[in-house]
């Protein structure tokens, strides 16, 4: 599903990543952790697209196709969806609303008529049934006085709704105690299945007892340093990062 | 990627003012310039009476001895005053008893503004009374109306049919002298649309008028008087289109409310006059008087969605004369490239127990300007008069302004006054969030744009705010690259 080759990429030419390779199949749980500044938030809005990051070298393939020319709102119609880890407000622009725009552009953009509302009510029905969350919140501006823990189940929700192909997740941990961790985590769960797939960033293992991955990989000064099962991530929860910095550099 | 500097500059150009085209009809037109006699020659074309000629001669005559005003936050060219002609009439007269019978070019022009009357008379129940050059060509609904005892036609109709009614409240709420445009469009006023409710009635339909300037070079000095009598109650809608021209052309309009005791107008204006193109040539100027007199009880509403003109004078105001009287003014200007804006509300408390809100929502994109000016009065004896306002402002690229000047004046200590005011900006990060989901540039922006304003578009009646929903995000095209 995904692919990344040797990618090399960063902002007014400081190259962040420094040669990423990294392989998705469909049906998968891959974790990306690593230290703060090892290059897993700037993965994350390469392959999404954002305008700011330049791709020296590499590049990205999503079901066989180079996405180098696909805007960031061509991605999201193929099918990936990025949760953020820092969601923005957008005033007076309710949930329910945002959503429905949404769903409705990437309809348009494959040729469909927009849904019919009774059938959105029922998807939104259903989708907030799944993360516990109340028609009330639904109908609040997108974020705006939000708490940590409602910003990360709403953007849950969205991926919810959208039902992407891949989704990436950056630190939706954070920020979660531990019962909203549950929620948003049995969430994910349940949107598993074997022809989606799903990148867990995170700095903690904490998250991983909750959606077990099939893979870790550990991010270092731009590359992926260390591949592994999830023991790997146990173990680093163990030892922190610093003998991983150590193997890196010999 | 999106957007190349080259595809930008493509999108803006294919994107031009939509509604800027140019109906060939036959024009009735007076030679340019302005003194005694054309003010004259104005009313003897529309057949007036002569206390009529005497009160245009009487505006003239102040306005000959006026300045242009020159505070407003607006830099542009002056109009040559002479060098406009002030009257001009579509010719295909008489007036025509159905549809069948107008021009089909000027049916087009309806067409391609999306206002197509017969669909509109099926579909909204709305009653259209549409001013093209000056001259009502249709009104309809008329007899549904006429049942109820309310008056809906053009101005110059009402100084024929109801001259009592036009004698007592023309110019008491707008005196001749009041500014210099207000004594311009006292003196040369065209047409436009008059409307009363007798005592205790309910206008059962959104009312609602069409300008829309047409001949090069022609100012338009629309008149508008709306009258709602005791206890009575109405909704008036206005919305504006002009196709593109190079000169500036000027657009002098009065608007005169009168709310009786106990009685509610709501105005509502959607106004998209041509702005200029991109560079900032062409484009109307709009320097509108619009204020609204309040007796005992009585509320008067007005709501404006600003997307056009060059330049832009306008302050909708509320006189607050009657005790327990209410005024509000909802707004939103949105200006782009150059446009420059410089409008909002006077709320004046004369009354006891008198209460006003204030919503503005100022958006600015481009190289434009956009100013809130607004003033809170409150009088000696308006003892527990009550004031909210807020101002919020929505600012894109780095090229704009927005500015705001509230002006208090309290002469009575019960006085209770809020002041709120807010500058926000579209985020790269908020734009990028939208597209994440799907929703490319453009459709983020009007996203994101509604929901700054929806406050205001909430007070529209439903199907304005659709159309001002489509004009808003007609209005900043491209303004984000």
């Amino acid at each position: 599903m995904l692919k990344i080759n040797n990618l090399h990429a960063g902002v007014e030419g400081n190259e962040i990543l420094k040669g990423i390779n990294l392989e998705v199949k469909a049906g998968e749980v891959h974790a990306i952790m690593g230290p703060n500044g090892s290059g897993k938030s700037t993965l994350s809005a390469v392959i999404t697209g954002k305008e700011e990051f330049e791709i020296a070298e590499g590049n990205i393939e999503f079901n066989n196709e180079d996405l180098a020319d696909d805007s960031p709102e061509e991605r999201a119609h193929k099918g990936i969806f990025l949760s953020f880890q820092y969601p923005v407000e957008i005033p007076g622009v309710s949930v329910t609303n945002f959503m429905k725009t949404a769903i409705n552009e990437s309809r348009k953009a494959k040729g469909l008529e927009d849904m019919p509302a009774n059938q959105m009510l029922k998807l939104i029905r259903e989708k907030a049934e799944l993360l516990a969350i109340d028609r009330k919140f639904l109908s609040r501006s997108l974020n705006q006085g939000f708490s940590g823990g409602e910003k990360k189940r709403n953007e849950i929700f969205q991926m919810a709704m959208l039902e992407p192909k891949l989704a990436i997740l950056d630190e939706t941990d954070s920020g979660l105690d531990i019962d909203a961790l549950r929620i948003v985590a049995n969430g994910v769960n349940k949107l598993k299945s074997k022809d989606n797939a799903i990148i867990v960033i995170t700095h903690y293992q904490r998250l991983l007892d909750y959606i077990v991955p099939d893979f870790v990989h550990v991010m270092h000064e731009g590359r992926i340093v260390k591949s592994g099962t999830k023991e790997l991530a146990l173990e680093l929860e163990e030892k922190g990062y610093d003998w991983i910095k150590q193997e890196a550099t010999v | 990627m999106a957007y190349t500097e080259e595809e930008l500059k493509k999108e803006l150009e294919t994107k031009e003012y939509e509604y800027g085209f140019y109906t060939d009809i036959e024009s009735d037109t007076l030679p340019v310039g302005l003194n005694e006699d054309i003010v004259i020659a104005i009313s003897k074309k529309k057949e007036e009476p002569s206390w009529m000629t005497d009160w245009r001669l009487e505006a003239f005559k102040a306005w000959k001895e006026m300045q242009e005003p020159e505070w407003a936050n607006v830099i542009y060219e002056k109009p040559d005053f002479q060098a406009i002609s002030y009257y001009s009439a579509p010719n295909s007269k008489p007036k025509y008893d159905s549809l069948d019978e107008v021009d089909p070019e000027l049916l087009d022009t309806f067409k391609k503004l999306g206002i197509s009357l017969d669909e509109q008379k099926k579909l909204a129940g709305v009653a259209v009374d549409i001013v093209m050059d000056s001259v009502s060509v249709a009104t309809t609904f008329k007899k549904t109306l006429a049942e109820k005892g309310i008056i809906f036609c053009s101005i110059s109709e009402a100084i024929k049919e109801h001259p009592e009614l036009v004698k007592k409240y023309l110019g008491t709420v707008v005196p001749q002298k009041d500014n210099f445009y207000a004594a311009l469009n006292s003196a040369v006023f065209s047409d436009g649309s008059f409307c009363y409710i007798p005592k205790g009635v309910r206008c059962p339909m959104e009312l609602s008028t069409y300008f829309r300037i047409n001949q090069a070079g022609t100012g338009q000095f629309e008149r508008t008087l709306v009258i709602a009598d005791k206890g009575s109650y109405v909704s008036y809608l206005e919305g504006c289109t002009a196709p593109s021209r190079d000169e500036n052309q000027l657009h002098a309009a009065v608007v005169e409310l009168i709310a009786l005791d106990d009685s509610e107008i709501k105005y509502s204006t959607v106004q998209n006059w041509y702005p200029g193109n991109k560079e900032g040539k062409g484009g109307v100027f709009n320097f509108v008087t619009k204020r609204g007199i309040c007796e005992n009880n009585a509320k008067i509403s007005w709501t404006q969605v600003e997307t056009g003109s060059a330049v832009t004078w306008k302050y909708p105001s509320c006189i607050l004369k009657g005790d327990n009287s209410i005024g509000e003014f909802y707004s939103i200007a949105v200006t782009n490239n150059h446009q420059q804006a410089d409008t909002g509300t006077k709320m004046v408390h004369l009354g006891k127990n008198t209460r006003s809100t204030i919503i503005s929502k100022g958006i600015s994109a481009g190289k434009s300007q956009n100013s809130y000016r607004g003033l809170v009065q409150v009088n000696r004896k308006a003892k527990n008069a009550r004031n909210f306002s807020q101002c919020d402002s929505l600012l894109m690229g780095n090229e704009c302004g927005a500015h705001t000047f509230p002006y208090i004046e309290t002469k009575n200590k019960t006085a209770q006054i809020e002041h709120e005011a807010t500058t926000s900006k579209i985020g790269e990060d908020q734009i990028f969030y939208c597209n994440q989901r799907g929703i490319d540039t453009e459709k983020a922006i009007a996203l994101i744009v509604n929901g700054f304003s929806k406050e205001v578009l909430n007070k529209l009646p439903m199907e304005f705010a659709v159309e001002a929903q489509k004009l808003l995000e007609i209005s900043l095209e491209g303004s984000v690259g």
